[in-house]
């Protein structure tokens, strides 16, 4: 089906979608790159004079930056380890014969469509409030003195939170791609003499392995812009314990106006995030071949 | 009316050129078979007829008037596909119907067709079914009725019986000549069984690598192959090809012996050699026989059973007025 | 496993699986039944809140005189089900030309295209903030029924072309044969037969779009505010009178819970890329 009129056709009808999206990304993106590099302050007018790379080094080297990046790093690396090894760990038992599996399946995956601001107030105030909070409550039942979730552990609550929310995506890909193994093959193993360990490593861990991939990227990419989670519950305090890059650059561009810092922090981002993109890109791409 | 003729038509993808400019006319009324391997471009070659592929050179003519730049819906030719394309949410009546109401015609003029159609195709009982619910024989049925209501003045068919088993094969390919006789229309048909290419056709065209090897009757191809190649790919068993001295012999590169055209003695002849392999059809017996005439063993038909095992030793006589002669370039020689 | 599982090693399993399915849900159950219950009932300890007393439906009655919950619920239906409609609208087309006109570019297309969703959104926040500003878009359901469609518009396409895939391309052929043009090809032959397949799509791209909490806590005050920003407006301290929140939040996630539940494998296919099958 490739005649002149149906490749014209073709072209016109993919326009619109490639259009918009270019512009979606072009503009914004030269935009943010532009006023990166200007001294534009939306409070103190000061004309925006080209400042070079100063924006970048006053974001890189304000303690804040440092405290940031750390943040995001234990963030989403604390929620990839427990979303992973708890997906595995999910799947595998969803996997097995039981009664009312998909009642239960629907249970685990509920969190998912749970909204980011619903999760972390919820979170925050049934949870974990130390005074009426039910870890409070049980706390209170053992005669412990119940923990100040936010004051004592901050990043550490909001691991939690952003897990719970996440665990059932780990859950649902790992759980399909366990579906598709086939089973005859854990049947050769198991006449071969593979016990359940064997069978788990040689055959399991490695049908799994590009789901868990595509599970870590996915993630990481979600989850290098985790914002809401972050504004109900601490607002990124106390200090900056629980800032995150993205709410750095959110309270520096929208909260002291400072578009020039806030730019250079997304510029930070962007590039952050394209190396994970990078690699993401790369199996989807493998993908189409196939 | 449905003449077409192709002149100096071509085809590439990319710089790739799988038909090279060719030449060719079809009749009204006449039953034309492209045939040859797969990837032979018979496929494509459907395709430019029909319009779903530009030509890259040269000009498509339907009854005398150049239609190389006509869009597929203006041709006024039907196709039936490889999967029968069925449209799997509607009925039979609505697919069959579905030409009718694109071209605008009224729901009475539709249903009156449909009906005609349904009739002659036997599936009056099944017009209120979808096409999942069909057999393979019943929806073959329906898409050449999709074809048949158009009035087309041509008919293309791309390998319609491929996806049918053995036996239903068979039925079909009557049918189809049956209708073909019926309405008289041009037929195109596409396939690499040339069992079907001999039993249809009024003209078979024989293709490889996008060139027409030859153009001809299903006798005259059997008869006078033109080459090796056609000399090979029509008739079942193929016929035996033997190179070397006993070509020579005869003046020729290669020399081509169709296998019921050997006689085959337990006492005397031309080759002698030891039967390898025989098949029992009944009606005939196919040996595979190993001469000292080629290095290949020679395919031998026998009418009725002969009592010749494994390992027995014979004499084969090729019957000298129906030996094929071919030169060094594997052109026929008379 | 085509091996008979003995009742008791099955009860096992579902067991543990039950179990830690209750876990998982708890939260969503706890504030199910806190959204019943009076404020001063609310904060008891649980099994007093279980077995206690003071069960009421005040709550949801409260949460719409406090805030208004309609009208940020109907903000939430305007802009998931808008973007989603705009999105499928320019995402047709486009799919119907990389499915079944493919060139040596299609795959770049559909990966470029991809590439666009990874684009962090803090890094381009400020100028869609400023440029909103400008046109007056800030705090307009329009505005972010435009925002959210472009986000999303790459998982549109890519769900769309992944199901128009599986659609035999002879079937629009022999529709062009039989007469089709170009839009009748689409509208009788390619929507009916994709329809399964775009229901997913708009399914998954509601939810996503219901719940996306970035943009929609960026660029609305009050207004446009769909659920999201509601329910982030209890952050403090109203977030201490649990029942209202409680009834707040089911109220703003239930139809999407619902959704989700008849989506689980599209969510796959669409999160994924098609990555995992």
């Amino acid at each position: 089906m490739a005649t002149k009129a149906s490749r014209a056709a073709a072209r016109t009808m993919i326009s619109p979608a490639v259009i918009l999206l270019l512009g979606w990304m072009i503009i914004p993106l030269s935009l943010t790159i532009y006023f990166s590099f200007l001294r534009y302050n939306l409070i103190t007018p000061t004309g925006n004079p080209f400042v070079g790379w100063e924006n970048y080094y006053w974001f890189v080297t304000d303690p804040s930056f440092k405290a940031a990046m750390l943040n995001t790093l234990v963030l989403v690396g604390g929620v990839l380890l427990i979303t992973v090894v708890g997906g595995v760990m999910f799947a595998l038992l969803l996997d097995r014969p039981m009664f009312g599996q998909g009642v239960i399946r629907i249970m685990v995956i509920a969190p998912f469509f749970v909204m980011p601001t619903v999760s972390g107030l919820v979170w925050k105030n049934m949870f974990m409030n130390p005074v009426n909070g039910i870890f409070g409550h049980i706390a209170k039942a053992f005669g412990a003195p119940p923990i100040d979730f936010f004051g004592q552990i901050p990043l550490l609550s909001i691991i939690i939170i952003v897990s719970w929310m996440w665990l059932p995506f780990a859950t649902l890909i790992i759980f399909t791609a366990m579906q598709s193994l086939d089973q005859e093959q854990l049947e050769a193993a198991e006449m071969d003499g593979a016990k359940w360990p064997s069978r788990f490593i040689f055959i399991m861990v490695p049908h799994l392995s590009r789901s868990i991939t595509v599970v870590i990227l996915i993630q990481t990419i979600f989850l290098l812009s985790i914002f809401a989670e972050i504004l109900v519950t601490t607002n990124g305090g106390p200090g900056v314990s629980t800032t995150n890059l993205t709410y750095l650059i959110y309270v520096s561009s929208l909260l002291q106006f400072d578009v020039g810092m806030g730019s250079a922090g997304g510029v930070i981002a962007i590039i952050l995030a394209n190396i994970v993109a990078i690699f993401l890109m790369r199996m989807i791409g493998k993908n189409l071949d196939a | 009316m449905g003449q077409i003729q192709l002149n100096q038509v071509s085809k590439s993808f990319g710089s790739v050129e799988v038909i090279p400019p060719l030449d060719l006319t079809i009749e009204d009324g006449e039953f034309v078979v492209f045939v040859g391997p797969s990837g032979c471009g018979k496929s494509t070659l459907l395709r430019l007829i029909a319009g779903l592929e530009d030509v890259s050179g040269g000009h498509v003519t339907i009854d005398g008037a150049d239609a190389t730049a006509v869009p597929p819906a203006k041709r006024g030719l039907a196709m039936v596909f490889q999967s029968y394309a069925l449209y799997p949410h509607m009925s039979v009546k609505k697919n069959i119907a579905f030409p009718l109401r694109m071209a605008g015609l009224g729901q009475a003029a539709q249903d009156k067709k449909v009906e005609d159609a349904a009739r002659v195709l036997n599936l009056t009982d099944y017009l209120d079914r979808k096409p999942g619910q069909l057999s393979g024989g019943q929806r073959q049925r329906v898409a050449i009725g999709r074809a048949i209501v158009r009035e087309p003045a041509a008919f293309l068919f791309d390998e319609p019986l491929s996806n049918l088993d053995a036996a239903l094969r068979v039925g079909m390919r009557l049918e189809i000549s049956e209708l073909h006789k019926r309405l008289d229309t041009t037929m195109i048909y596409v396939t690499h069984d040339q069992v079907e290419a001999m039993t249809m056709a009024d003209k078979i065209v024989v293709l490889q690598a996008g060139v027409i090897e030859q153009v001809g009757s299903p006798l005259e191809l059997y008869q006078r192959p033109r080459n090796t190649f056609v000399a090979g790919f029509i008739g079942s068993p193929k016929m035996n090809q033997i190179e070397g001295p006993e070509a020579a012999k005869h003046d020729a590169t290669t020399i081509g012996i169709r296998p019921e055209h050997i006689d085959i003695s337990e006492t005397e002849g031309t080759w002698k050699g030891t039967v390898g392999v025989s098949e029992h059809l009944g009606s005939d017996t196919f040996f595979h026989v190993q001469t000292e005439a080629s290095a290949e063993p020679l395919t031998v038909r026998a009418t009725g059973e002969r009592a010749l095992g494994y390992g027995d030793t014979v004499y084969l006589t090729p019957r000298p007025d129906h030996l094929h002669r071919f030169d060094s370039k594997g052109l026929r020689l008379e | 496993m085509a091996r008979a599982v003995s009742t008791g090693q099955k009860s096992l399993n579902t067991a543990i699986a039950g179990t830690l399915g209750l876990v998982m849900f708890f939260p969503v159950l706890w504030i199910l039944i806190l959204s019943f219950k009076t404020e001063e009932n609310a904060i008891r300890a649980p099994l007093e809140v279980l077995f206690g007393s003071g069960w009421t439906l005040d709550s949801f009655a409260a949460v719409q005189a406090r805030s208004d919950y309609f009208k940020h619920f109907s903000n939430s239906v305007v802009i998931s089900v808008g973007s989603t409609f705009l999105g499928l609208l320019i995402a047709v087309p486009a799919a119907w030309s990389m499915a079944f006109v493919p060139t040596k570019h299609t795959k770049n297309v559909l990966m470029w295209m991809l590439s666009t969703k990874m684009l962090p959104p803090v890094g381009v926040l400020i100028p869609i903030y400023l440029i909103f500003r400008d046109f007056g878009l800030l705090d307009t359901r329009i505005g972010l029924v435009i925002v959210l469609m472009l986000m999303n518009l790459p998982i549109i396409v890519w769900m769309l072309y992944t199901y128009f895939k599986e659609i035999p391309g002879e079937i629009l052929e022999a529709a062009r044969m039989d007469g089709a043009s170009l839009r009748e090809e689409i509208l009788y032959v390619l929507t009916p037969m994709a329809i399964p397949g775009m229901a997913s799509t708009v399914l998954l791209n509601v939810i996503l779009s219901w719940n996306e909490a970035f943009w929609t806590l960026q660029l609305t005050t009050s207004d446009a505010a769909p659920l999201t920003q509601f329910i982030a407006s209890y952050s403090s301290p109203e977030g201490l009178f649990y029942a209202k929140l409680s009834a707040a939040s089911i109220m703003a996630i239930a139809p999407i819970l619902i959704m989700g539940w008849f989506s689980q494998k599209q969510l796959v296919r669409g999160l994924t890329f098609g990555a995992v099958k």
